[in-house]
């Protein structure tokens, strides 16, 4: 796979960390445990369009929202994880 | 000797010297391992896997399934080589495989005989009853039967290289039309990189009779090859085989740099592995030629029709007399032409069709073959070599024919692999009766044999056209190409060869030995769809992954089952295409070279002392300092113990994860990344936190002093330090984007040393410069600042104690470790390592790596109390959950043997005294444990279920592994100085 990093261009997937899921939002301190749950455990496994987070880890270091397509890794965009 | 006298692209100025099963041989330059055999009249060449067949070579390259040998010797020693792609080279080495005792003379060929045993599906059913002959004769059976040649025992002397290129085009294979492809699109200036798998350009041209622009096909290929080497964009990497196809334009490639060298050149590597990134490809792979099924198909001096011309044409050897040519179609023609151009008699022509051309009479006549229409072939006569076949004609006519050679012409199937590597699946074409590439990864485009385009005149323009659309589409656009000019007539594909019937076994996997009978089985045990077949029968999956022989036992199941080709299908393609050397896949990567080694700015003084070096992930740590008069590493370690609490000790703790924090926002920061608070911390002060991760367990721990309002320094455990710096650039950039806070890593900025012992003080007093107080009053327990040493080298200070006595962390830039450390020894601290740091922090119940094991929560740790309850922070809410608080749950102990002397082991199992041994009683584990010279007794920490609650019972520390079993009393952790005098003082 190649990850075109907004940041220093496209690069190879060798050069970025994984993580998973991204869109996620944490819940507040008092959420019910229900919701930490959800953040911390469930994710959706879609098969098509997905949007993952992904280091930067060995350029820029910073932390992008790739979206790809699971069955063919299509990448339809990455961006930084900060808004 | 069966060399013809002229032409063939070899050099007969030179004589090459070799070795095959012992027998001197000579060949040419330009010869392969198989040409320069066959010259020297050796047909038999290996055996096959299961029966032991007799085995010769069917075909000129890659795809060859049969004629495997073991090359070089010794450490070099490299099974499974295809004799066709060996480049000979003088002294070379090579021996026939799966024999014995002989390759003449085999006994195991009585294998043939119990061929019912090796049938479809033999090794879910042969070996599966009864179960208790698997170890003494089952298994046995196949470790000795399985697999063809021996891998080296040794280590590989030769070393690996791996690559980059990037660039517009990528043309993988240099016929016809790869040539005319990477012409087209390196005259447009486009970056151009042409792979070729043998040593020369021009795939079909060098074994193929043809003309184009008037050159003899060669030398066409040489001047284009020239035309190349004028554009500045154009790469051309010979004897490299693209392996692989991955997402997103990227291929690997595998260059064999010195396979045709005895050994290396110094500093050479034996093979190179290119990534190749390209914004798009031309596909121009050729085809291979496939096997026809008949009986006795396998016999050496039945051969691919193709591979015979190769012989003929590019290495000037006729493989056998009297050569028989068998074709489904016109291709094999071509074969009967090139003999009677070279003066090759031909004794017989068997063509599946009744009708042919006039032109294809007037071959047959001037050849002085036998011309059977609609005929075919009756049966095999030869072991281990043929000697004769019957031929049949089209009524039935039986009649024998003398021949060593049957040129068989079954049709093409082009090389779709890597237009597969995606998932694309081959789609079968009723035109040109072969699977042809379907839906291809983006940026690629097929152009000739590979497309199923089979003639040359056809293939150039394909090519052309192929190379210069690629160039428009990275940006170097132009007018269209000259097509260069070749005047083929156009053929008709030869439909797939199934002859049932005849005598003998009729294979459609040389390598694996699957026959027609083997599918028809399969069949009939519901094995039809091609991939189960596949996996039932073992078709197709040896190293030469079915290039011959896939499709014919396709075809022979569609014919089982009555449905088309497209209905059958085949099976899908995955890289490699050919098969690679682990050692060029790894590369450098290997032995030490496999990860950096990492050594701390105190390494060398370290080694001065005795240090033994332990590897704590890539780096080097000292374990200990061996004395003279020290036997063992307990007596260094006690030794050391004793120095630092009867005296001053120095430990280097580098490598440590070090962390600079910055920002208005820092103290925040910390508040959310550690279950304690830090925002409150005055300047000048550090304190120890633990973080956890989301789901509530403990993730890392370490110090984190306060340097400036706004400036802060983050020690991390040495495992951790890269996973919490990537831990804090989420939460920072993901979480919480609006906090001003910027952090970087300084591990390698900074060498720390430990000081500790009660005569700490005095020892950094001296190290200092002049005029600083470090008084307990100025400088108390948990204070933090910035100092000078060395003569105004910034120098940072923590008064922190991991062993627990009065102890001091300092640190300086990395430059000055060396030195430092020196003069910190000079001033009579004794160097202690990891071990005696490990014994003092398990007598004082610091957790570490046996307890910080992502398993545990704080509380099981005793540091419950720890957690805010007045912030929020990572971990927070899922460290509340009911079951992370169950006090039954394993929480932090010390561990006491109740009688004197017993070792405890870690990893033991915990139970209650009289409890039977039984996993139902296990109540936790000890997670470390340390001979303590200061109470004279082996200790433990472990975590026990509701442990804190039940100090000064008696419990069994049961290790079944080792064979322990014995009593220990449960204490509280901190075995020494429980009130912390000493690392006040
Ligand atoms: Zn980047």
């Amino acid at each position: 796979m190649r990850i075109p990093c907004p940041h220093c261009g496209e690069r190879g997937n060798d050069e970025f960390f994984y993580l998973g899921a991204a869109g996620l939002t944490r819940p507040a301190a008092d959420a019910q445990p229900e919701a930490w749950h959800d953040y911390v455990y469930l994710r959706d496994n879609p098969a098509g369009k997905h949007s993952e987070l992904w280091q930067h880890a060995h350029g820029c270091r910073r932390w992008l929202v790739v979206t790809r397509d699971t069955r063919t890794h299509a990448v339809f965009s990455a961006v930084d994880a900060t808004p | 000797m069966t060399r013809i006298s002229t032409g063939g692209l070899i050099d007969r100025s030179k004589t090459l010297r070799f070795r095959f099963d012992g027998t001197n041989y000579s060949g040419r330059p330009g010869d392969t391992l198989a040409s320069a055999l066959l010259a020297n009249g050796v047909r038999l060449m290996g055996r096959s896997f299961k029966y032991h067949r007799p085995r010769g070579v069917l075909s000129a390259g890659p795809e060859e399934p049969s004629a495997l040998v073991e090359l070089r010797s010794g450490a070099r020693r490299e099974p499974n080589i295809p004799a066709p792609v060996v480049e000979l080279f003088h002294g070379l080495e090579a021996s026939s495989q799966n024999r014995f005792p002989s390759l003449g003379f085999d006994l195991m060929a009585v294998n043939g005989l119990l061929a019912p045993l090796f049938s479809a599906g033999f090794y879910y059913k042969t070996f599966m009853w009864p179960a208790s002959w698997w170890e003494k004769l089952y298994e046995p059976l196949i470790r000795h039967a399985a697999g063809l040649g021996r891998a080296a025992t040794e280590d590989d002397p030769d070393s690996y290289d791996r690559a980059h290129l990037f660039c517009d085009v990528l043309v993988v294979g240099s016929g016809p039309a790869g040539l005319a492809a990477a012409l087209a699109a390196g005259r447009r200036g486009a970056r151009v990189v042409l792979c070729e798998s043998g040593p020369l350009l021009g795939g079909r041209l060098l074994a193929e009779h043809t003309e184009i622009d008037g050159m003899p096909g060669p030398a066409w290929a040489a001047a284009t090859e020239a035309a190349l080497r004028d554009c500045p964009g154009v790469t051309i990497l010979r004897r490299t085989t693209v392996a692989a196809v991955f997402d997103h334009g990227s291929y690997v490639a595998v260059e064999r740099v010195a396979d045709h060298k005895p050994v290396p050149d110094s500093h050479e590597p034996r093979q190179r592995v290119w990534r190749i990134v390209a914004k798009r490809c031309v596909l121009a792979a050729g085809a291979f030629e496939r096997l026809a099924t008949f009986g006795d198909n396998d016999r050496p001096g039945v051969m691919l029709a193709g591979a015979v011309r190769t012989y003929l044409n590019r290495y000037a050897v006729l493989p056998g007399r009297a050569p028989v040519v068998a074709t489904s179609g016109d291709d094999g023609w071509r074969t009967v032409a090139d003999c009677v151009r070279l003066g090759i008699g031909v004794a017989a022509i068997i063509d599946r069709r009744s009708e042919i051309t006039s032109q294809q009479r007037q071959l047959a006549e001037a050849s002085g073959a036998q011309l059977l229409l609609g005929g075919r072939i009756a049966r095999v006569y030869g072991g281990t070599g043929l000697y004769g076949l019957d031929v049949e004609d089209a009524a039935g006519k039986r009649q024998f024919v003398s021949t060593e050679l049957l040129a068989v012409a079954g049709g093409w199937n082009p090389a779709v692999q890597l237009a597969c590597h995606l998932g694309g699946k081959p789609v079968w074409s009723e035109h040109t009766q072969a699977f042809v590439p379907g839906t291809l990864p983006p940026g690629m485009s097929v152009a000739g044999a590979a497309r199923g385009t089979f003639g040359l005149a056809a293939a150039l323009a394909e090519g052309s056209a192929a190379g210069a659309a690629a160039a428009d589409g990275t940006g170097f656009a132009g007018s269209a190409p000259a097509v260069p000019r070749a005047d083929d007539a156009a053929t008709t594909p030869a439909p797939i060869w199934f002859l049932a019937g005849g005598r003998g076994k009729a294979f459609v996997d040389f390598q694996h030995d699957v026959t027609t009978a083997d599918i028809a089985q399969a069949q009939q045990e519901g094995f039809v769809s091609v991939e189960h077949m596949k996996r039932y029968t073992t078709h197709g999956m040896a190293t030469d992954q079915g290039k011959t022989g896939g499709v014919a036992g396709m075809a022979a199941m569609a014919a089982l089952t009555g449905r088309s080709m497209a209905e059958t299908g085949t099976t899908l393609h995955r890289p490699p295409y050919t098969p690679i050397a682990i050692g060029a896949l790894a590369g450098h990567h290997r032995g030490k070279d496999f990860r950096p080694t990492r050594r701390t700015p105190a390494h060398d003084w370290a080694a001065e002392q005795g240090a033994s070096f332990v590897e704590t992930g890539p780096w080097l740590r000292a374990e200990w300092f061996t004395q003279p008069g020290e036997r063992t590493w307990l007596q260094s370690c006690t030794r050391e113990v004793n120095a630092v609490r009867g005296g001053v000790g120095v430990c280097d703790v580098s490598t440590l994860g070090k962390i600079e924090i910055v920002g208005p926002d820092a103290g925040a920061f910390l508040d959310f990344l550690y279950i304690n608070t830090f925002s409150t911390l005055p300047v000048g002060r550090v304190r120890y936190g633990t973080m956890l991760r989301e789901d509530g367990f403990v993730f890392d721990d370490g110090t984190t002093a306060r340097l400036a309002p706004d400036r802060w320094v983050m020690t991390t455990t040495t495992a951790n330090a890269p996973r919490v710096l990537q831990h804090m650039e989420f939460v920072h950039q993901v979480l919480r984007p609006d906090w001003r806070v910027a952090f970087v890593s300084v591990t390698d900025q900074w060498a720390q040393f430990a000081v500790a012992g009660p005569r700490a003080r005095s020892v950094i007093a001296a190290v200092l410069d002049a005029g600083f107080d470090v008084s307990d009053a100025a400088f108390p327990f948990m204070a933090a600042g910035n100092f000078t040493s060395l003569g105004g080298v910034e120098t940072r200070l923590f008064r922190i104690s991991f062993s627990g006595e009065q102890a001091y962390e300092i640190g300086v830039p990395s430059a000055y470790g060396d030195a430092l450390v020196r003069k910190i020894a000079a001033a009579g601290a004794v160097p202690y390592g990891l071990e005696a740091l490990s014994v003092m922090r398990i007598e004082k119940g610091h957790p570490a790596g046996g307890e910080l094991n992502g398993q545990t929560t704080a509380m099981d740790l005793g540091m419950g109390r720890m957690m805010s309850s007045k912030k929020d922070f990572i971990g927070r809410a899922m460290a509340q959950r009911p079951a992370l608080r169950d006090p039954q749950r394993p929480a932090l102990v010390g561990l006491k043997p109740v009688k004197a002397g017993d070792r405890l082991r870690a990893g033991a199992h915990l139970l209650p005294r009289t409890a039977t041994h039984r996993i139902e009683n296990d109540q936790g584990w000890i997670s470390s444990v340390a001979f303590s010279p200061s109470l004279n007794s082996w200790i433990g920490l472990g975590l026990l279920a509701n442990g804190p609650a039940r100090h000064g019972e008696i419990i069994r520390t049961l290790d079944p592994v080792r064979g322990g079993n014995a009593l220990a009393e449960v204490v509280s952790p901190c075995f020494i100085d429980p009130d912390g005098v000493r690392l006040r003082g």
